[in-house]
């Protein structure tokens, strides 16, 4: 029986006492402050701070308590399943988080001597050739800070191509399927370029004779996540390479699927221009309640000049910083990239090597289809798509009998399953599935976790019909009960600070 | 593979064309056991030359702060390290909480009502801005300084750039590096979107006509952005108080290490204005209650301004952001209290200004080169004394000290000069030390100890 910590953990705005301390900096030496005197004399009057910041004041032990508690009422990956579609949820090993406290990262300056950050240069040149060898391109940019941020810069060197080429202001279209991450048109409108849907097949595969009517001379390129977001492989990837590139498109893979391919099969070999890597996701970096994570970027030989500065050189002795890159687009970020977090996979790629991450795929794709297998006759929940393809490393059920017939929708699904310690799967996407349930179960949960879920998957639909109310009124187990979003986004009600809040409060009474 | 009923998991690649099916091993190392995989990286690593080891007198936007213990111990627990968005808010009430408490307190320190739970850095988050001005006023034009960090201005400029955003910069004052208001006023018109500048400057300078530039740039219906370094703000006016619109900046000093420049912590702030609110990017936390309203809770609001819902519409692609970054900061502020910022703030001013003071006394050095205040980064300027910042950095190395970052590519108009950098970890015997190395250099006396030692 699951039951998360319920604190009564008040904002910590209203802990603490004035005057109390916890954390005393550091203070300037005695012969400093003598001979400077008083700081207001070097400070213009206009430009002194002459109110206090109204910040809380805590000892260090409140501090503690305070956010200790807040820990205990969270849920990661380390608690249990956590099978959020397309977020590929695995297992964060402990040594990768060892290895990115060392000092001798957490302590360097980007802009140290190149003699000085020798290691960690050579760290991320092999990071960078390891990842084009896995994604089959010929250079890999580590700069983007993350998934979205790697298709902001994929959008932008699909804009740098086409410029180069003369045609950049007739190639104003990136096409994308129905069934795309929101940030895959999100990302390209970003760049410049106007968005085109095309519809997926019954198959659930992009539809050939659409993407057909589609393409044109303003296509830029076509943005496909591959297995896509319903776990099915693209069975036509030779058919729509051609198809984009005979049309004078890119191929951008979208790499937020790639766990299942690891070491099977490379974007690159299948015709992709552009490739990139969610660390966070497939080289088990940790999410961190929503980041930081990495987002590098692979390209082909044709596009490698286009990429961001500097670009990491190797003579044979020395690793430098090569900023003499007249075709770059520039940069999508300050310095070189999330260092920390691509430290991480470095260890990590290290850690398994090509059989391991073989070994990752092949699993991530078993769980999933054994999921899929022991869901499969859960009362009310169907698998739209073709049901007898394998799916590879996610599975989408809909809701939507169950919901005609129980009213227990989705979320409510969603809310219950945390009831039992488990984390709910991705709701309400991709959106060519009604009330979906999208499962990505990842390679990391033994058999008896997997179990876990799907036995309490079955019980919530069976009490769907048999006690609606319980899973209607879900969570129970949590540390708050359900709550009100809607309030939460009411101008009237709204708060999105503490003082905004203590303003709407005034003003009520 | 008995329940699927499949022999091999081949089988269920199986509709992966042979052709695209890796047959022979990718090249790859070798996969290490734990232990050498920590001996690796650890005798790999232990090749940098870090600012524990010598005195590192560089920032430039990323600065060395300490962090104290409490953030490491909080930033460790695992229920926060290794959850997602906090897409079910009943189950990550603490991701929730800890990231509202970081944006009320980014609002007290910078005097702005409203704050995302991050961005990805500083520059990405001015190219955000950029859009976000253009998006609210539906103009085109940007006014920057002159005296931007380079890496900023071109990042601004590659996420302006499709959006048809044009950015002007702004020249500045010859004796202090003050914004020249007379070209302010030259170059604002009805076309312009924002009005942007950063305090500290760059170059470590703070601006002091703000009241004036924020009223020339509300007085053309254009939106003022400011750019802040949040350590500065325990003794610095924020600007909340100079009517900024939007403010940004760098929030890696507070609680966050420097990692090589990376993760870094974007600040993203406005005022409590809808029309403001609405066109903000990135992630937004509210304060709401229960449904039968027995308990306060958090949740992930404003959520139709993003991606996943908005899709090409929507105020920004970004998704994933720097949350745990955030969290850090949380703690480092809630440790630090108003009294701990004013004590943050004097301390790096103090040293910063006593560093300065100490080599400005060396002859044939001029520093800084703006007659202006600095906050905790200053220019050292060499042309006096016939030297080049790298060689001066080359020798200043040899005797284990870290010279200033070399700016005299990005702004040749200030000839050969660097950009120093002094926060509390720099001890006033570093201080000395590196005043002492630098007058043995430009007086020649090192020269000799030099070439020897190289």
């Amino acid at each position: 029986m699951f039951k998360q910590a319920s604190w009564d953990e008040p904002v910590i705005f209203s802990r603490g006492r004035k005057g109390r301390r916890g954390h005393i900096p550091p203070k300037a030496e005695q012969e400093i402050r003598q001979a400077l005197g008083d700081l207001n004399s070097l400070l213009p009057k206009n430009m002194q701070r002459t109110s206090r910041p109204r910040l809380p004041e805590l000892s260090e032990v409140e501090v503690m308590r305070h956010f200790l508690r807040l820990s205990e009422m969270n849920y990661g990956v380390d608690s249990g399943l956590y099978p959020l579609g397309s977020c590929t949820m695995k297992y964060n090993p402990k040594i990768n988080e060892l290895l990115a406290s060392l000092p001798s990262l957490n302590m360097l300056n980007p802009y140290q001597d190149e003699s000085t950050v020798q290691g960690i240069l050579e760290i991320l040149y092999r990071l960078e050739r390891w990842l084009a060898e896995i994604t089959g391109t010929h250079e890999v940019c580590l700069q983007p800070a993350a998934g979205a941020h790697g298709e902001l810069l994929g959008t932008l060197l699909m804009r740098a191509h086409h410029k180069l080429n003369g045609d950049y202001e007739k190639r104003s279209e990136i096409i994308v399927p129905d069934s795309a991450h929101g940030t895959n048109p999100a990302s390209a409108a970003m760049a410049g370029f106007n968005v085109v849907v095309v519809p997926s097949d019954d198959d659930g595969c992009v539809s050939l004779g659409a993407l057909k009517a589609a393409v044109s001379e303003r296509t830029a390129g076509l943005m496909l996540t591959n297995p896509n977001t319903l776990g099915i492989f693209e069975k036509n990837i030779d058919e729509i390479a051609r198809i984009v590139h005979e049309a004078g498109g890119l191929l951008y893979y979208d790499g937020a699927n790639l766990n299942p391919l690891l070491c099977k099969a490379r974007p690159g070999d299948m015709g992709f221009d552009i490739v990139h890597i969610n660390i966070h996701k497939t080289f088990s970096t940790p999410h961190g309640g929503g980041g930081p994570g990495a987002g590098p970027v692979g390209v082909t030989e044709e596009l490698a000049k286009f990429l961001p500065i500097p670009r990491i050189g190797f003579n044979g002795t020395r690793y430098c910083l090569d900023y003499d890159k007249p075709h770059s687009i520039g940069k999508i970020r300050g310095f070189y990239g999330n260092i920390a977090v691509l430290l991480r996979a470095y260890a990590y790629i290290l850690s398994l090597g090509n059989e391991g991450l073989k070994e990752v795929a092949e699993v991530s794709v078993l769980n999933a289809n054994y999921l899929m297998k022991k869901l499969q006759g859960a009362k009310g929940l169907t698998l739209p798509y073709n049901s007898v393809r394998p799916r590879k490393h996610e599975c989408v059920f809909s809701a939507k009998l169950l919901k005609s017939e129980t009213g227990v929708s989705a979320l409510n699904i969603a809310k219950r399953l945390l009831d039992f310690g488990l984390h709910a799967p991705t709701i309400y996407f991709p959106l060519i599935v009604e009330e979906a349930l999208m499962i990505e179960p990842t390679e990391t949960f033994e058999k008896e976790e997997l179990d876990r879920f799907t036995e309490n998957m079955h019980k919530i639909c069976e009490e769907a019909y048999t006690t609606p109310e319980t899973v209607l009124q879900a969570p129970h187990n949590t540390a708050v009960s359900k709550l009100d979003e809607v309030k939460a986004s009411h101008p009237r009600t709204m708060a999105l600070s503490w003082r905004m809040h203590l303003k709407k409060n005034a003003q009520k009474t | 593979m008995q329940e699927i009923g499949i022999k091999s998991i081949d089988e269920l690649y199986a509709d992966i064309s042979q052709k695209y099916r890796l047959k022979k091993p990718l090249n790859l190392p070798h996969a290490l056991s734990e232990f050498e995989v920590k001996r690796h990286v650890e005798a790999l690593l232990s090749k940098n030359k870090t600012c524990n080891d010598i005195p590192v007198f560089l920032g430039a936007g990323c600065w060395p702060h300490y962090v104290p213990a409490v953030v490491r111990e909080i930033v460790q627990r695992s229920e926060l390290v290794t959850s997602y968005t906090p897409y079910q808010p009943e189950i990550s009430q603490g991701m929730l909480q800890a990231l509202f408490e970081y944006q009320s307190m980014i609002c007290e320190l910078t005097d702005m009502d409203i704050v995302n739970c991050s961005m990805y850095d500083w520059a990405s988050a001015l190219g955000e801005a950029a859009r976000m001005a253009t998006r609210i006023t539906g103009r085109k034009e940007i006014l920057i300084p002159k005296l931007i960090h380079p890496e900023r201005a071109v990042t601004l400029q590659v996420y302006a750039e499709p959006a048809g955003i044009v950015t002007e910069k702004l020249v500045y004052d010859k004796e202090n590096g003050q914004i020249n208001t007379d070209d302010l006023k030259g170059k604002i018109s009805n076309k312009t979107a924002a009005v942007y500048i950063e305090n500290p400057s760059y170059l470590g300078f703070i601006e002091e006509q703000v009241k004036e530039i924020s009223r020339e740039a509300h007085a053309h219906g254009a939106l003022f952005i400011v750019g802040v370094d949040p350590t500065s703000l325990g003794i610095l006016k924020p600007p909340g108080e100079y009517d900024a619109d939007i403010v940004i900046g760098e929030a890696q000093p507070l609680g966050n290490f420097m990692n090589f420049g990376g993760p870094l912590l974007g600040i993203f702030a406005c005022r409590d204005d809808m029309n403001i609110i609405r066109q903000m990017p990135g992630r937004i936390i509210g304060m709401t209650t229960t449904q039968d309203s027995s308990k306060h809770g958090f949740c992930m609001t404003l959520q139709t301004r993003e991606q996943h819902i908005r899709r090409e519409k929507a105020t920004s692609n970004i998704c994933s952001n720097e949350a745990l970054c955030a969290v850090a900061s949380a703690v480092h502020m809630a440790l630090l209290g108003p009294e701990g910022f004013r004590e943050l703030g004097e301390t790096i001013m103090y040293k910063a200004n006593y560093a300065m003071q100490r080599i400005s006394k060396i002859s044939r050095v001029k520093a800084p080169i703006f007659n202006s205040t600095h906050f905790k980064e200053f220019t050292v300027n060499f042309d006096e004394a016939g030297q080049s910042v790298e060689e001066v950095n080359k020798k200043l190395l040899q005797n284990q000290i870290h010279g200033g970052k070399n700016i005299s590519e990005e702004f040749p108009e200030f000839g050969e000069t660097a950009l120093f950098c002094v926060t509390e970890i720099h001890s006033k015997n570093e201080i000395e030390r590196l005043a002492e190395a630098l007058t043995g250099i430009l007086e020649g006396k090192s020269d000799v100890q030099a070439s020897k030692l190289g």
